[in-house]
């Protein structure tokens, strides 16, 4: 469904991803592990159109998407968790999903029943749902920006570092919702450094150093033979 | 030397009219700036044209209400091509570009002003030509009603900003474009519907103002001016603060004209511009930032 070619992205002259290669497909959720500054994050960025390729191909449905605006590829059914998350600070809540709610052909009874489908996973949200989204905690703003990503009803969520300093309870809410999500039939990319979660949530899992995946294997055998990721994350 | 009571509530209603006017420039002023970093030095300029258009709709048709809503169309569906085809490819540049793009723009509106209506200053006929007494003046009714109808307009507009649908697109694009570009708001195309917005704001205001000052091709400049002070004091981007500060400096300047005349009272303006920058940069009245 998602699938990169031998992608090259540039910051600027510093050449970040050297030609990397990932495909998902539907309903699937793969994982991608890396130590800092491999170019995890950067591949996100990539798929959601916010830094450019320079080279290689990036296909959602067998279409090219390389270059598209961020716009058109949340309507094509790509939605993106940042790693910082990024909640509309000022607006309430209930606001932060209404940017992915308030779009076009979404009837009001479909509207209701995505708010009420991610109160229900998310109770807090429901009970902060007047409160501006950035006197929310950490953990909160986390799954705010899940629940989010969730009103787009996308087909694939990009989901950038969810567990990265949170309290191990909410971790465990994450996992949850990516079980949840999983069932549901959305595919899911998730980069972590949390390699538990990853191997345990994941179907397959690539291994990315310096700007090219080093390795993929199915999350089984990983789990069965960790040897490999000591090799790459040191752990 | 004592200050009579009654120069005092008669500046104030001036400072409140001038402010009310001011405040429908400075919004679209502040709501460009805040949604794409874009200082726009021709926003006065859309006043003007606004004014022009109105004149010469009210000139065909008789009819101020009419040339109200059709200055307002019109400007919004040239401010609109003006952004496409001007700022949009601008966007994310040095904001000297912008400055000086908006600024060029601001210099060919004057001109082609110029060429199409002449030299000669034009009066629009108020559409309420009502006196009630205050003290020893007759006050125009019209003046009031200005008030009120730019407070209305804002007001609507903040409505929609607050409740209508699309209004989410606007204050979620303001807070982070790209992320509101992720959650498939059509940002583009949001900064040039905000463009068209401000402009018709623009466009309403040069009617408004037009039977109370006159319409010349110079008289954006003024504008631009003034709804640059009003932004910068009430923090760059900030929709409330624009307005509490057109409000403000529009009643320092009314104040200051009981002692000093009116053009010197501008100065007071100035010094509130200056004060502003250097003691509270973000703006006079948001709160200071966490």
């Amino acid at each position: 469904m998602l699938a990169l070619e031998n992608v090259h992205t540039y910051y600027g002259k510093s050449h970040i991803l050297h030609g990397v290669s990932i495909e998902v497909g539907p309903g699937e959720v793969v994982g991608l592990l890396g130590r800092n500054g491999v170019g995890k994050s950067t591949t996100l960025k990539t798929i959601m159109g916010l830094v450019r390729p320079a080279d290689g191909r990036v296909a959602f449905e067998g279409r090219g998407i390389g270059g598209m605006a961020p716009h058109r590829l949340a309507h094509l059914g790509i939605a993106y968790v940042p790693e910082d998350r990024r909640i509309f600070r000022l607006l309430t809540v209930l606001e932060n999903l209404r940017t992915g709610l308030d779009r076009p052909g979404l009837t009001d009874r479909r509207r209701e029943e995505l708010l009420q489908k991610v109160y229900g996973s998310f109770p807090v949200l429901r009970e902060r749902r007047d409160q501006a989204g950035g006197t929310l905690s950490g953990g909160e703003q986390q799954m705010l920006a899940i629940a989010r990503a969730m009103m787009l009803e996308p087909k694939i969520i990009l989901l950038d570092e969810p567990t990265e300093g949170l309290m191990p309870r909410m971790v465990s809410q994450i996992r949850d919702i990516i079980q949840v999500l999983h069932r549901d039939g959305v595919a899911i990319l998730l980069v972590e450094q949390n390699v538990p979660l990853t191997l345990e949530a994941s179907s397959r899992v690539y291994i990315m150093e310096k700007g090219v995946v080093r390795h993929h294997a199915p999350a089984a055998e990983l789990r069965a033979n960790q040897a490999v990721i000591h090799q790459y994350l040191g752990v | 030397m004592a200050i009579p009571f009654d120069q005092i509530l008669i500046q104030t209603v001036n400072g409140l009219v001038n402010g009310m006017i001011l405040a429908l420039v400075a919004s679209g002023l502040t709501l460009i700036f805040g949604i794409m970093d874009v200082v726009n030095f021709a926003h006065g300029d859309l006043v003007m044209l606004g004014a022009f258009v109105g004149a010469t709709t009210i000139a065909a048709t008789g009819s101020f209400w009419l040339a109200f809503l059709v200055a307002a169309l019109v400007i919004a569906v040239f401010g609109a091509a003006l952004q496409a085809s001007t700022l949009r490819p601008l966007l994310g540049r040095d904001p000297l570009t912008t400055i000086l793009a908006t600024f060029g723009i601001s210099l060919v509106l004057q001109k082609y002003a110029l060429w199409q209506w002449g030299p000669s200053a034009r009066k629009i006929q108020e559409p309420i030509t009502g006196q009630f007494a205050m003290f020893y003046l007759e006050y125009p009714w019209y003046r009031v009603a200005t008030a009120f109808f730019a407070g209305a307009i804002i007001g609507a507009f903040w409505l929609f900003l607050k409740y209508g649908r699309y209004g989410i697109w606007i204050r979620a694009t303001m807070q982070d474009r790209i992320m509101a570009s992720a959650m498939g708001i059509p940002v583009p195309l949001v900064h040039t519907a905000v463009f068209a917005i401000g402009a018709a704001m623009a466009a309403a205001s040069g009617v408004l103002f037009g039977p109370l000052g006159g319409v010349t091709q110079t008289m954006g400049f003024d504008f631009t001016l003034r709804a640059f002070i009003v932004v910068v004091v009430g923090g760059m981007g900030n929709l409330g603060g624009s307005i509490l500060a057109a409000i403000f400096i529009s009643l320092l300047e009314a104040y200051a004209s009981i002692i000093v005349s009116p053009s010197q009272a501008v100065i007071v303006s100035f010094m509130a511009l200056i004060l502003t920058l250097l003691f509270r940069p973000t703006g006079l009245f948001v709160p200071t930032p966490k």
